[in-house]
């Protein structure tokens, strides 16, 4: 089973040279840790900048400076702002190769929710809505079950949903898998040490898997 | 050339009156209008519909007019900071509309740009398509949205000159050039306000066309929200 970080690591080696890639906040966001040398990858953040840095030095942090999860950052060189309709006017026009983003559920159709909990969590969708809704190639990082122990990989949502028919890969602490363009969801890897009769039983949706599922290399 | 200048926000705000729809810019608390937000809780004007990406934390920002209870509702994309916001939410005492930050953005843009709506995939499918009209383009759905209709926008920018163009620092832009340019009055607080002539032309983010009120702001706390950096060896 994977933790936070391994799930990064792994989602790490699907982004290749040259992309631009935009990076939700939570798990996601340790993805640019572990992105590999000699991959060169420029993030975006919504709020209006492509080319986001590594956090400042202590002192150094600049209140006009942050990323889309409020966090204090820096530019690199090669950086560029831009307003808010410019941010999501490149994302809507796809000309951001990659999106790697949290969930709260994903459904056997692609569809996913991860902005609203009715009664309870009212934070809103930010920009993930416009996110899932155009781009290309959507990367969902999850946990394949909720504390409780329930699948959150169903064969519907039962949240509130935050796009339909838009994801096509997700990576869990359990297992790699696509998300089937006629439906279900089919076993890629599998995390070091966790068996196909284990994700089989973590997954509520339809799942597809060949006898011989190969573990996930992540180092 | 025309001279926009006021003496300060209270003067700058001095018309908005009860019941009107404000556009605030800003992303979190980086580039909100401090000044002018400082002015509408001494001023306490209520019933306001604020447009905004985020409504602040609990004791600064936007978070400072829903403690007096002036917001009626809340436009906006993100919320998550603020618990009384969620209290007043969850109690109804406060109306919102959550939307997508993308749709926000460039509902402003066709205000400024005269168009009256637009047409994007965002929220197909969800419980934000409701009502709207969906159109197919090449086998896609999109949902059609509105241009904004709001009174006022107040924003912040770096540097301004007497005659309001705007020039904005680093990733304090976000909102804030889009919601100058939606605004039926415009109002502009400014870092450093300089004279007609020393801003170059080629580096004016929002053109003094679109302010029609500009002052020097002051005392800006700019608070940082998630306050994070590496360790110096």
């Amino acid at each position: 089973m994977l933790d936070k970080n391994g799930i990064a690591k792994r989602i790490a080696k699907e982004i290749k040279d040259g992309y631009y890639v935009n990076l939700g906040i939570g798990i996601p966001t340790l993805v640019a840790n572990y992105i590999p040398d000699g991959v060169n990858v420029v993030l975006q953040s919504e709020n209006g900048l492509l080319g986001m840095g590594p956090f400042p030095l202590e002192g150094d942090e600049d209140p006009d400076l942050i990323n889309a999860g409020k966090q204090t950052i820096t530019t690199l060189p090669g950086s560029a702002i831009f307003d808010s309709a410019m941010s999501f006017g490149m994302i809507r026009a796809q000309k951001i190769d990659l999106t790697i983003l949290g969930a709260m559920e994903v459904s056997e159709n692609g569809d996913i929710a991860n902005w609203k909990i009715p009664g309870k969590m009212v934070k809103g969708m930010g920009g993930a809505m416009d996110l899932v809704a155009s781009a290309k190639n959507i990367i969902v990082a999850m946990q394949h079950v909720n504390k409780a122990g329930e699948s959150k990989l169903l064969p519907t949502c039962t949240l509130p949903l935050t796009g339909v028919r838009c994801i096509k890969k997700i990576v869990t602490e359990l297992a790699v898998l696509d998300v089937l363009p006629e439906g279900g969801f089919k076993l890629l890897e599998r995390a070091p040490g966790v068996s196909v009769a284990e994700i089989r039983e973590a997954t509520a949706g339809k799942l597809y898997a060949d006898d011989d599922v190969p573990e996930m290399v992540i180092d | 050339m025309i001279n926009k200048v006021v003496a300060n926000a209270d003067e700058a705000i001095a018309d908005i009156m009860d019941g009107k729809t404000l556009m605030l810019g800003g992303f979190g608390l980086c580039g909100i209008p401090e000044n002018c937000i400082a002015a509408l809780v001494k001023k306490g004007t209520r019933n306001l519909t604020c447009i905004s990406n985020n409504a602040g934390v609990d004791d600064f920002g936007i978070g400072l007019m829903l403690k007096q209870h002036q917001v009626k509702k809340m436009i906006s994309s993100y919320v998550g900071e603020n618990a009384e916001f969620e209290r007043q939410l969850l109690s109804g005492e406060l109306e919102v509309e959550l939307i997508p930050q993308g749709t926000l953005a460039t509902r402003c843009l066709a205000a400024g740009y005269g168009m009256p709506a637009i047409f994007t995939p965002a929220g197909v499918g969800t419980e934000v398509a409701e009502g709207k009209e969906v159109r197919n383009f090449d086998g896609k759905d999109y949902l059609m949205e509105y241009a904004f209709d709001a009174d006022f926008a107040i924003v912040k920018a770096w540097k301004g000159d007497t005659t309001g163009n705007l020039i904005f620092r680093s990733t304090s832009r976000n909102f804030n050039p889009i919601m100058a340019m939606a605004g039926k009055i415009t109002i502009a607080e400014v870092e450093e306000l300089v004279e007609v002539g020393e801003l170059d032309p080629d580096h004016i983010h929002t053109p003094g066309v679109y302010v029609h009120r500009i002052f020097q702001g002051k005392d800006y706390e700019k608070r940082i929200e998630q306050r994070t950096v590496r360790k110096r060896d």
